[in-house]
C-alpha cells in the first residue's frame, strides 16, 4: 500500500497556485461545491419560471411554448448531471475521501485539478446555449432521438449540439475525479483504515463512483452517436422519418436503442447520487444522536448491493416505450428487489435513533427531512417500478413528483446537511444556527406543500411536460387552483434559498469559530491538527488508525465518543469486540 | 420537539389529503380495473409503510432527545431484528409484485378476437385507420407519404384498397368489444394516453407498436400525447367516442376509404346547417392547426391567428404580405412559399378542399376586427 508523504507535496505560495490552480483536494472541492451552487441557481430560477408558467399560464408573456421547454430541460440536465452529480461525487468527495480515510490529498492531484477545469469548461459550454441562435434544446432532460434533432423542438439546430458536446466534456471530467477518488479509496487509505473501518460516506462515494465510471461511457457512446446523427447525417437512432411534411434521408434507426443505451446510464445515475446521499445521511444521524449506525456492515452491504442492481434495472423507465413486452416481467421484478436493501437502509437509519440521544442540530434536522422526503420518494418508485401500475402513471406528474422526491429533494436535503455540517472544517467557524433553522423548516415544509399534491395529479392523470392545459375536459378546474398553489409553494422555496446564500458567505468571514471538532465526532477529518486543515493535512504524520468510524457513547469511558484514531481500549464493532475477547480468553 | 410534532402533523395532513382530495383516477372506461386494484394493493401497503416509519422516527424524536444525564445506548448488533425487517419488506413487496406480473402478462396479450384500428401520430395530430372488409390492414412506407396519402398506404397493396382512413383527430369505437390499437408515428416518439382507459403505449417511428383494451362505458374521451413530441405536445390532441355496435358501423360506414379518389375530411361533428366559422373552427380543431396557432394572440410555433385576418405580414426576406384568403390558402397549402419573420419553417402542407378551406378562412375572420378589401371566400 502507498502512503503518499509530505515531502511530496509542495505547499503552494502564490495566490494563484494556493486558490486557481491549485492540486489540493480541500480547494478543488471548494471549487466544484461553489460552480454547482452556482450553475444550481440557474436551474433554480429556471424552475421558478417553469411553475410561474404552470400556475399562472399565459400571464407572463415572455414563457412561451419554446422558453418553457428549453426551461424544464436545462433544469432537469442542470440538476441531475452538473449539480447533483458534481457536487457530490467533485465537492462532496474531494473534500471527504482524503481527510476521513487519513490521506495526504488525492493520489493523482494533477488530475484532480483538471477534472475541475474540464468541469467548469463543461458547464460554461452548456451556459454558452443561452446564447446560440434558437436558444438551448428544450428536447427534454432525457434528449429522445428524433425529436431532439428535429424541427419541431426548440433548440434543434445549435442548442442540442452544445448540450451533448457539454456533456461529453462532463464525462471526460467526472472519469478523471472518479479515477482519482477510486484509487485514493483503494490505495491511500492510513494505516488501520480498513475498508470496513470506513465511514459510510465515503462507502457511499467509493461505491457510487464505481458506477459513474461503469455508467458514464453509456452516455458518452449515445451522446457521439446522437451527435453524428444530427451533424453528419448518421441513422443510428433515426428511422426513416417524415418531418413536418419533409421526408428525411435518415433510414433504419432505433429510436429505442438510443432509451436503453440513455437509461443504462440514467438508472445507475439515479443511486450514483443517491448513494453519496446515504452514505453522508448515516454518518450525520449517527453523530448527531450520538450512536453507533445501526447494523453497519449491513449497511455497507446494502450500498453495495445497490450499487450492483441498479444495473440490471434500467428499462424500468421503458415500460411503455414500445420495447419488448416480456422485458417488462423482468425489470418489474429487479426493480422490486432492490427496495429490499433500499428499505433496510431506512430501518437501520430510524433504528440508530432508538435509545439514541437526538441533538437537532441543523445537519441533524436535514438529516430528519430527508428520512421522510426520501420515505415518499422511496415508496412512491414502488408504483412505477411496478409494471402494471406504472402503466396509466407513466408520464404524468405522479413520476414528477416522484423523482423529485427521491432524487431532488432528498439529495439535496443532505447536501444542506453536509454543508452544515462540514463547513465548520472547511473554513473554521461555524454557520448561523438560526438561519439555518429557517432555512431547514421553509425547505422542508415548502417540498412537502409542492410535492405531495403533485402526485394525485398524476393519478388523475395529467401528463407532464405540458405548457398548458386548456380544455381539457378531464381536468376539473381545481387543479389549476392546486398547481397556483404549488408555484406560490416553489416560488417561497427558492427564495428562501438566499437566506442559505447569505448563510454561506456571512459566516464564512463572520461565522463563530468553531474549534476542530464542534459535533464531537468520530471520523478523521475532525482530528486534523489544523482546521482549516493545512496543505497535506495531517502535519508531520499521518494518523493511525485503531477503530471504525462510530464508536459513540461507549460505556465506562468518559466521553461519548472515541475517535478512530484513538489507540485506547475498548469500542468497537462487533468484529473487534470478539477479537478483543477472544485475546482476553 | 417541534420536528416531531411537525413529522405527526404531516402524517395526518396526508392522510386527510388522500381522502379529501378531489384529485383522483378519472372513473374507469375500460377493463382494465385489475390495473386500478394493483394500484389500491400498493397503495395500502406503502402507505402503511409511511405512517408506520414517520410515527415512529416523531416517537424517537420526543422519546430519545437530548436530555442531561441521558447517554445513548450501546447496544450490540441486533441479526435478528434486521432478519424480520428484511423478512417483512420481502413479503411486503411479493404481495405488490405478484398481482401486478399477473395483470401485465393479461395486458401483453390482447385476446385473438380483438377489433384492429391503427391510430397514426404526426407532430401534432392524430389520424386513424380501420381495415376494410378484408379484415386486413394494408402495407405502409413512409416513402409513400404525401399530402394525398397522408398515412403513407402503398398504392399497389391490394389489402389497402379497402382500409378506412379517419383523416381528422375523432375516432369511433364499439363499446364491449377488445380492442387492439396498432401504433405508428411518422415522425417522432408520441404516446397514445386516454386516463380512464388506463391502457397506453408509445407511438415509436420506425415500427409498430400495439396495445389493447376493451371499452366499457360509452362516452367521448380525450387522447392526450404523454411522450414529449415538440412544442405543440400539449395540444396534440384527438378524441375517442366510444358508442353502441350498430351507431359505431353506421359511423365506420360512412368513412371514405384509400382507394376513394376524393378523400373526404370533413370536420367531425359539424351538424348541418352549423355557420361555416363554427365549422372551420371544429376542422382547426380536429386537424391540428390549434397545436401551433393559437386564437388568443399568444405565441406558438406559428402565428396566433388572433387578428392575423387582415393584418400585414413581415416575411423572412423582409418583404410584406397582406394576409387576405389568397395568401392564406396558399400558406396552408404550401407553407413555405412565404415563411413570415421569426418563425421557423416547419408547417407540413395541408390538403384541405375548398369547402373546408372556406370554412377555416371564415373562422380566421371571426378572430380579427380587420377586413380586407378584396375579401371574399377564394
Amino acid at each position: 500500500m502507498a502512503y503518499s508523504s509530505a515531502e511530496q507535496h509542495h505547499e503552494p505560495h502564490s495566490f494563484w497556485t494556493r486558490y486557481v490552480w491549485s492540486q489540493d483536494h480541500k480547494v478543488i472541492a471548494v471549487q466544484y461545491t461553489l460552480t454547482a451552487i452556482a450553475v444550481g441557481l440557474v436551474a433554480l430560477v429556471l424552475s421558478n419560471l417553469m411553475r410561474l408558467q404552470l400556475g399562472f399560464p399565459g400571464r407572463f408573456a415572455f414563457i412561451d411554448a419554446n422558453h418553457y421547454y428549453q426551461y424544464v430541460t436545462l433544469h432537469g440536465m442542470i440538476m441531475v448531471v452538473y449539480l447533483l452529480t458534481a457536487l457530490f461525487l467533485g465537492g462532496f468527495g474531494n473534500y471527504l475521501i482524503p481527510l476521513m480515510v487519513g490521506a495526504r490529498d488525492m493520489v493523482f492531484p494533477l488530475l484532480n485539478m483538471l477534472s475541475y477545469w474540464v468541469y467548469l469548461l463543461a458547464v460554461l459550454v452548456l451556459m454558452a446555449s443561452f446564447f446560440v441562435p434558437g436558444g438551448p434544446t428544450g428536447a427534454g432532460w432525457t434528449l429522445y432521438p428524433p425529436q431532439s434533432i428535429l424541427p419541431g423542438t426548440p433548440g434543434s439546430d445549435w442548442g442540442i449540439i452544445l448540450m451533448l458536446v457539454s456533456l461529453l466534456i462532463f464525462i471526460v471530467a467526472a472519469t478523471m475525479g472518479g479515477l482519482n477518488y477510486v484509487i485514493t479509496v483503494l490505495q491511500a487509505r492510513t494505516r488501520g483504515m480498513t475498508l470496513m473501518r470506513m465511514p459510510l460516506t465515503v462507502w457511499g462515494i467509493f461505491v457510487a463512483t464505481i458506477m459513474a465510471l461503469l455508467a458514464f461511457p453509456s452516455l458518452f457512446v449515445s451522446g457521439v452517436m446522437l451527435l453524428f446523427d444530427k451533424t453528419l447525417g448518421t441513422s443510428f437512432f433515426m428511422p426513416a422519418i417524415v418531418s413536418m411534411g419533409q421526408a428525411l434521408s435518415y433510414k433504419g434507426g432505433s429510436p429505442i436503442l438510443f432509451q436503453h443505451l440513455f437509461w443504462f446510464f440514467g438508472h445507475p445515475e439515479v443511486y450514483i447520487v443517491a448513494l453519496p446521499a446515504f452514505g453522508i445521511v448515516s454518518d450525520l444521524i449517527s453523530t448527531h444522536s450520538r450512536k453507533k449506525i445501526f447494523g453497519y456492515h449491513m449497511m455497507v452491504w446494502a450500498i453495495v448491493a445497490i450499487g450492483a442492481l441498479s444495473f440490471v434495472v434500467w428499462a424500468h423507465h421503458m415500460f411503455v416505450s414500445g420495447m419488448n413486452p416480456y422485458f417488462g416481467f423482468f425489470f418489474a421484478t429487479t426493480t422490486l428487489i432492490i427496495a429490499v436493501p433500499t428499505a433496510i437502509k431506512v430501518y437501520n437509519w430510524v433504528l440508530t435513533l432508538w435509545n439514541s440521544s437526538i441533538h437537532l442540530s441543523v445537519p441533524m434536522l436535514f438529516a430528519i427531512g430527508f428520512i421522510s422526503t426520501f420515505l415518499i420518494g422511496g415508496l412512491t418508485g414502488l408504483f412505477l417500478g411496478n409494471v402494471s401500475v406504472d402503466i396509466p402513471l407513466s408520464n404524468t406528474y405522479f413520476v414528477v413528483a416522484h423523482f423529485h422526491m427521491v432524487m431532488g429533494v432528498s439529495p439535496i436535503l443532505v447536501i444542506f446537511g453536509g454543508i452544515y455540517h462540514w463547513f465548520p472544517k472547511v473554513t473554521g467557524r461555524l454557520m448561523n444556527d438560526t438561519l439555518g433553522k429557517l432555512h431547514f423548516w421553509v425547505t422542508f415544509l415548502g417540498t412537502y406543500a409542492i410535492y405531495f399534491p403533485m402526485h394525485y395529479l398524476g393519478i388523475l392523470g395529467m401528463p407532464r411536460r405540458y405548457y398548458a392545459y386548456d380544455n381539457y375536459a378531464f381536468i376539473p378546474a381545481s387543479a389549476q387552483q392546486l398547481n397556483a398553489f404549488i408555484t406560490v409553494a416553489a416560488l417561497i422555496v427558492g427564495v428562501t434559498q438566499l437566506v442559505f446564500l447569505y448563510n454561506l458567505v456571512h459566516s464564512t468571514f463572520r461565522g463563530r469559530p468553531a474549534g476542530s471538532n464542534p459535533w464531537r465526532a468520530t471520523t478523521l477529518e475532525w482530528q486534523t491538527p489544523d482546521t482549516p486543515p493545512g496543505h497535506g493535512n495531517w502535519g508531520a504524520e499521518q494518523p493511525e488508525v485503531h477503530r471504525w468510524a462510530y464508536d459513540y457513547s461507549v460505556p465506562g469511558m468518559a466521553q461519548d465518543f472515541v475517535p478512530q484514531n484513538s489507540a485506547v481500549a475498548g469500542g468497537g464493532d462487533d468484529h473487534d469486540q470478539k477479537a478483543a475477547g477472544r485475546k482476553k480468553t | 420537539m417541534a420536528l416531531a410534532i411537525v413529522l405527526m402533523a404531516l402524517v395526518a395532513a396526508a392522510v386527510l389529503f388522500h381522502f379529501l382530495s378531489p384529485w383522483w383516477l378519472t372513473p374507469l372506461a375500460s377493463n382494465w380495473g385489475q390495473i386500478d386494484t394493483t394500484l389500491m394493493i400498493t397503495l395500502a401497503i406503502t402507505g402503511a409503510f409511511f405512517i408506520a416509519i414517520n410515527l415512529f422516527v416523531a416517537y424517537c424524536l420526543i422519546r430519545f432527545r437530548q436530555r442531561d444525564g441521558h447517554r445513548a445506548a450501546h447496544d450490540p448488533e441486533n441479526k435478528k431484528l434486521e432478519g424480520w425487517l428484511t423478512g417483512l419488506t420481502a413479503v411486503g413487496i411479493v404481495a405488490m409484485l405478484a398481482p401486478g406480473l399477473f395483470v401485465y402478462a393479461a395486458y401483453i396479450d390482447p385476446p385473438a378476437d380483438s377489433l384492429v384500428f391503427e391510430a397514426v401520430g404526426q407532430q401534432w395530430q392524430w389520424r386513424f385507420r380501420f381495415p376494410g372488409r378484408d379484415g386486413r390492414l394494408g402495407v405502409t412506407d413512409s416513402r409513400f407519404v404525401s399530402a394525398e396519402n397522408p398515412l403513407g398506404l402503398a398504392p399497389n397493396d391490394p389489402h389497402g384498397q379497402d382500409d378506412v382512413l379517419i383523416l381528422n383527430s375523432e375516432v369511433h369505437l364499439p363499446v364491449g368489444k377488445p380492442i387492439k390499437v396498432l401504433l405508428r408515428s411518422q415522425d417522432v416518439l408520441h404516446d397514445f394516453y386516454v386516463p380512464p382507459f388506463r391502457a397506453r403505449m408509445n407511438l415509436v417511428p420506425g415500427m409498430v407498436t400495439h396495445f389493447w383494451f376493451t371499452p366499457t362505458r360509452t362516452g367521448r374521451f380525450e387522447i392526450l400525447c404523454a411522450q414529449l413530441c415538440g412544442v405543440g405536445h400539449f395540444n396534440m390532441r384527438g378524441y375517442v367516442v366510444v358508442e353502441e355496435p350498430a351507431a359505431f358501423q353506421a359511423w365506420l360506414g360512412r368513412q371514405s376509404t384509400f382507394s376513394h379518389a376524393e378523400v373526404k375530411t370533413a370536420a367531425p361533428n359539424a351538424p348541418a346547417g352549423t355557420d361555416l366559422a363554427a365549422q372551420g373552427k371544429l376542422l382547426a380543431q380536429s386537424r391540428g392547426c390549434v397545436a401551433c396557432h393559437s386564437d388568443d394572440g399568444s405565441a406558438r410555433v406559428g402565428p396566433s391567428w388572433k387578428g392575423l385576418y387582415g393584418k400585414t405580414e413581415t416575411l423572412a426576406d423582409g418583404s410584406t404580405v397582406l394576409v387576405d384568403p389568397a395568401y392564406l390558402a396558399e400558406s396552408i397549402r404550401t407553407p413555405n412559399a412565404k415563411i413570415v419573420h421569426g418563425y421557423p419553417a416547419i408547417m407540413p402542407p395541408f390538403s384541405l378542399s375548398d369547402p373546408e378551406l372556406a370554412a377555416l378562412i371564415a373562422y380566421m375572420r371571426t378572430l380579427s376586427d380587420k377586413t380586407v378589401a378584396q375579401a371574399g371566400t377564394p
